[in-house]
């Protein structure tokens, strides 16, 4: 066979093992956090701090009765929680790791990084509506709202970047970033992005489509077994998926001091965007939906509308002088 | 937006607090001597059965966990025959200790007491009765009582005077 092909498989084979090892692994990771910032232990018992509770979590799950309601949709509840998993792992083939450990620099990467993540809503609308709940649809309509709204916002954010690297491939960006992170020039690009990027992955404190206080667990309360697992790693793939691509676009991606590989200074800062996200929850409190739409429309998209229109002009300034 | 990042901050702070979580099975908490857990019956200071078969425990048992049958030696001292307690039926309340004229039952600082199988819960006489005193060494119910028994005739507990003799006038 090519090498060329046997690099590309063993760089796809290398993502995902690599994903699906860290996914489940996050979950450690956010209850140690968790209970880190909340004067706690979290789990410590099974193995060293605790590290094969992933295991135990993952043996009860499956031992767990996977039970399809009878008034639900059977074929639409099993294919939802797919689709999230399948969605965010796509988005994953246009992320630069390091230099030449992408499984494809497509020339319109972030489209389709944005592409993937909003059929990612998919899951959330189909698993609401097959389940055939009151609550379920409830949450699954305002995941939709929330998806669609935040999604604009994410892709103007992103224009900055664009229009600073001249170009659409991830690949490109790192690139660009050579001499100055573009967190510095798009701080406010950065931070819509970033807003934009829980509210996608609907995570706390823009868990809404979920809500367990109001909606009871909203878009999966009817899932169980390992379809909820699922639903669960497609979750944690998600906050991976945004801290790398933010680490990608704003912070410089591999690029770091030479004393460590690229691939480590990538996964180093992508870690510290997870933590970050771990903090969130600890922190913040949930905001009542209207809330959450109001601040989307009325604050966030104008702000990246004028981060779009600044970053433009500038950008022209310096091509014309 | 400020407050938003303020706490933020704050709750990253907690990083470097101390953790409150007691790790119960190697570090214990104390447990103060009022502590109302398992249910023993004690002895008096000469290791005889504090418990006279009163029935007054079982009575003031709201949930009706105590059983016992009472019954007599050869001095005519009453001590139960059987003593049965159903822990999976007890609340704990401490009734029972209070009702007890003799101090022969107290509620004790354990609680480590849970069984695979729920009949073994039920502790009778030979797991409730310990060899000491509990909570109140040096008292002896029949040594203060006015009662003649096993040898020990009216007027001679402690803090008795002798008694007196009712058709004299005589003081």
């Amino acid at each position: 066979m090519d090498e060329a092909i046997i690099d590309k498989l063993l760089i796809i084979a290398g993502v995902l093992g690599g994903l699906l090892l860290v996914a489940p692994g996050l979950i450690w990771l956010e209850r140690r956090l968790l209970a880190l910032w909340q004067d706690r232990y979290g789990p410590n018992r099974a193995g060293p701090f605790g590290v094969l509770i992933v295991l135990a979590d993952t043996i009860k799950l499956f031992f767990k009765e996977d039970w399809i309601p009878p008034f639900a949709d059977k074929f639409v509840f099993v294919l939802a929680p797919g689709i999230v998993v399948v969605t965010v792992l796509m988005s994953f083939i246009v992320v630069p790791f390091a230099p030449g450990v992408i499984v494809s620099d497509l020339n319109i990467g972030m489209l389709f990084f944005l592409a993937n993540s909003s059929l990612g809503a998919y899951s959330i609308i189909l698993g609401g509506w097959a389940s055939n709940n009151k609550y379920s649809l409830l949450g699954s309509m305002r995941g939709a709202a929330q998806m669609i709204s935040y999604e604009v916002f994410m892709g103007l954010a992103m224009m900055g970047v664009v229009l600073l690297s001249g170009s659409f491939s991830m690949h490109t960006v790192v690139e660009a970033q050579k001499d100055m992170w573009f967190v510095i020039p798009q701080f406010l690009g950065f931070v819509i992005f970033f807003i934009a990027g829980i509210a996608e992955t609907h995570r706390l404190p823009f868990d809404i489509p979920e809500a367990e206080s109001e909606l009871i667990a909203g878009f999966h309360s009817e899932y169980s077994g390992m379809k909820f697992g699922i639903f669960f790693v497609g979750e944690y793939l998600g906050i991976i998926l945004i801290s790398a691509v933010t680490v990608a676009l704003y912070f410089g991606g591999w690029l770091g001091p030479d004393f460590l590989p690229p691939l480590v200074w990538f996964s180093l800062k992508t870690l510290g965007f997870i933590c970050f996200f771990i903090l969130l929850r600890a922190s913040l409190p949930r905001p009542r939906y209207d809330q959450l739409m109001e601040y989307g429309w009325k604050i966030l998209l104008p702000l990246s509308l004028l981060n779009l229109v600044v970053t433009a002009g500038v950008v022209l300034v310096n091509k014309g002088i | 937006m400020l407050s938003i990042v303020r706490s933020l901050w704050l709750v990253f702070l907690h990083m470097f607090h101390k953790r409150e979580t007691v790790q119960y099975p190697e570090q214990k908490n104390k447990l103060t001597t009022r502590w109302r857990g398992r249910i023993v019956l004690t002895r008096d200071p000469d290791m005889g059965e504090r418990c006279v078969g009163c029935y007054l425990c079982a009575a003031a048992c709201p949930v009706d966990c105590i059983s016992l049958q009472a019954t007599e030696d050869e001095n005519g001292r009453r001590y139960p025959e059987f003593f049965r307690i159903n822990f999976s039926r007890c609340i704990f309340c401490g009734y029972c200790e209070e009702a007890c004229p003799t101090y022969a039952i107290q509620l004790i600082p354990d609680f480590e007491m849970a069984e695979y199988n729920r009949q073994n819960l039920v502790y009778e006489k030979t797991e409730l009765l310990i060899d000491g005193p509990g909570k109140y060494p040096g008292y002896n119910y029949y040594k203060v009582a006015g009662l003649a028994i096993g040898g020990k005739g009216k007027g001679e507990a402690e803090n008795e005077l002798p008694p007196i003799d009712v058709k004299s006038l005589i003081p």
